[in-house]
């Protein structure tokens, strides 16, 4: 599968970077950056992506290593819940008496 | 939903305490500055002294501005661009200080003062030249840096500590910068290598400048308000030999193995500064007093 960005054309392999902001939240997609190997890849990120004090943990993994879901199946794969109102919990009526909801 | 149910929530009972992701603190721009911008007024030689090290950085700072858009690749534009940045602001600290000793803003300092004026060793007016020769006056540099503001940040003198202690952990990430690409280059292609012997060679003249002490630092490292250049030495070889055996570079011997005279610091220059200070001079010439 190709890897999106990838022109194969850039000398310095794609990494996606990941960035938690702050201790208890979870690492999330920033962005991406070219980089010669994942030492250099976490310097880089740490340059291009934290520079206003937005994190504190860094994760780089590269991006050929990422399996994704096919655009052109959008339909297939995501379409599916629409119309299953029950899913949401906003769906069903609070009972009464309950509190703390 | 009762809105009593929701009071809680922002309240003592909160067991999760607050958690912010997007919440902006700007520190002060200024290291040892407090928090009026004012400051302590530097003593005539402690003001000196930090001229000293304030134009070091300054004159770095400027050189690696120039390899914004030019860097081998957007990240390194950005990476070079960030450890200019840092230097600027360990400049404006030092600067700011070394002004307070005759009414002069960082400002007049950088933009006013003629090349006989500035104090800066050779090592950082040495020119970018390629990608090779910035990485080696890097780490050469970043390697002096740390040792020094790991050392100042203990001088008796405030405002010289603090900036040191803020400075310390920026220039630590500079030599790991440094070291990352000379272990890279050393080690990569034959072209890459070659390049990063040749920038060695070039860069290994500037070193022992940095480490001469004189009477200033003489007369202020008796009260331990500055280091003694000469007491850092032994810290950057340790640091600087680790990083040539790995990258298995060897120092320049025999005839390639000259020392530049310098002079930085009396006020004489290689024929390289005069141009970085008309580039860098030249709008605040023109427009005296503008403002933007």
């Amino acid at each position: 599968m190709s890897t999106p960005g990838e022109m194969g054309t850039e000398a310095w392999p794609l990494w996606e970077v990941f960035v938690r902001a702050n201790r208890g939240l979870s690492h999330v997609h920033v962005g991406s950056l070219h980089a010669p190997d994942p030492d250099m890849a976490v310097r880089n990120a740490r340059d291009v992506y934290t520079r206003r004090n937005e994190g504190v943990s860094i994760w780089v993994v590269p991006a050929d290593a990422i399996t994704t879901s096919d655009p052109d199946a959008k339909g297939a794969f995501f379409e599916s819940p629409a119309g299953k109102n029950y899913r949401h919990a906003r769906y069903y009526v609070k009972s009464e008496g309950v509190k703390h909801l | 939903m009762s809105g009593t149910d929701f009071d809680t929530h922002g309240g003592d009972l909160d067991v999760h305490g607050q958690v912010s992701v997007d919440e902006v603190e700007l520190a002060e721009e200024l290291a040892g500055a407090g928090i009026t911008g004012t400051g302590a007024t530097a003593s005539a030689d402690a003001a000196e002294y930090a001229l000293r090290l304030g134009d070091d950085a300054l004159m770095l700072a400027q050189q690696l501005g120039m390899w914004i858009a030019r860097a081998p690749e957007l990240e390194e534009d950005v990476a070079l661009g960030n450890i200019g940045l840092d230097l600027i602001g360990h400049a404006r600290s030092l600067l700011h200080y070394a002004g307070t000793a005759s009414g002069r803003s960082e400002d007049d300092l950088a933009y006013w003062r003629d090349e006989p004026e500035w104090r800066n060793a050779w090592l950082f007016e040495q020119p970018n030249g390629d990608f090779a020769h910035t990485i080696a006056r890097q780490l050469v540099a970043a390697s002096y840096l740390v040792e020094l503001y790991a050392a100042l940040a203990e001088s008796t003198d405030p405002t010289l500590a603090a900036i040191a202690a803020k400075a310390v952990k920026e220039v630590d990430y500079h030599r790991d910068h440094a070291t990352q690409w000379t272990l890279r280059l050393a080690g990569g292609t034959e072209e890459s290598r070659r390049r990063m012997v040749v920038a060695i060679a070039d860069t290994w003249p500037y070193i022992d400048e940095l480490f001469v002490d004189d009477e200033l630092v003489e007369r202020l490292a008796a009260d331990r308000v500055a280091v003694l250049p000469s007491t850092l030495r032994p810290g950057f070889d340790a640091v600087l030999d680790a990083v040539m055996a790995e990258a298995e570079l060897e120092p320049p011997t025999g005839r390639t193995a000259f020392v530049a005279s310098g002079g930085g610091r009396r006020g004489s220059h290689t024929e390289h500064l005069g141009p970085l200070l008309a580039e860098m001079q030249v709008l605040a010439r023109q427009h005296p007093g503008a403002s933007w």
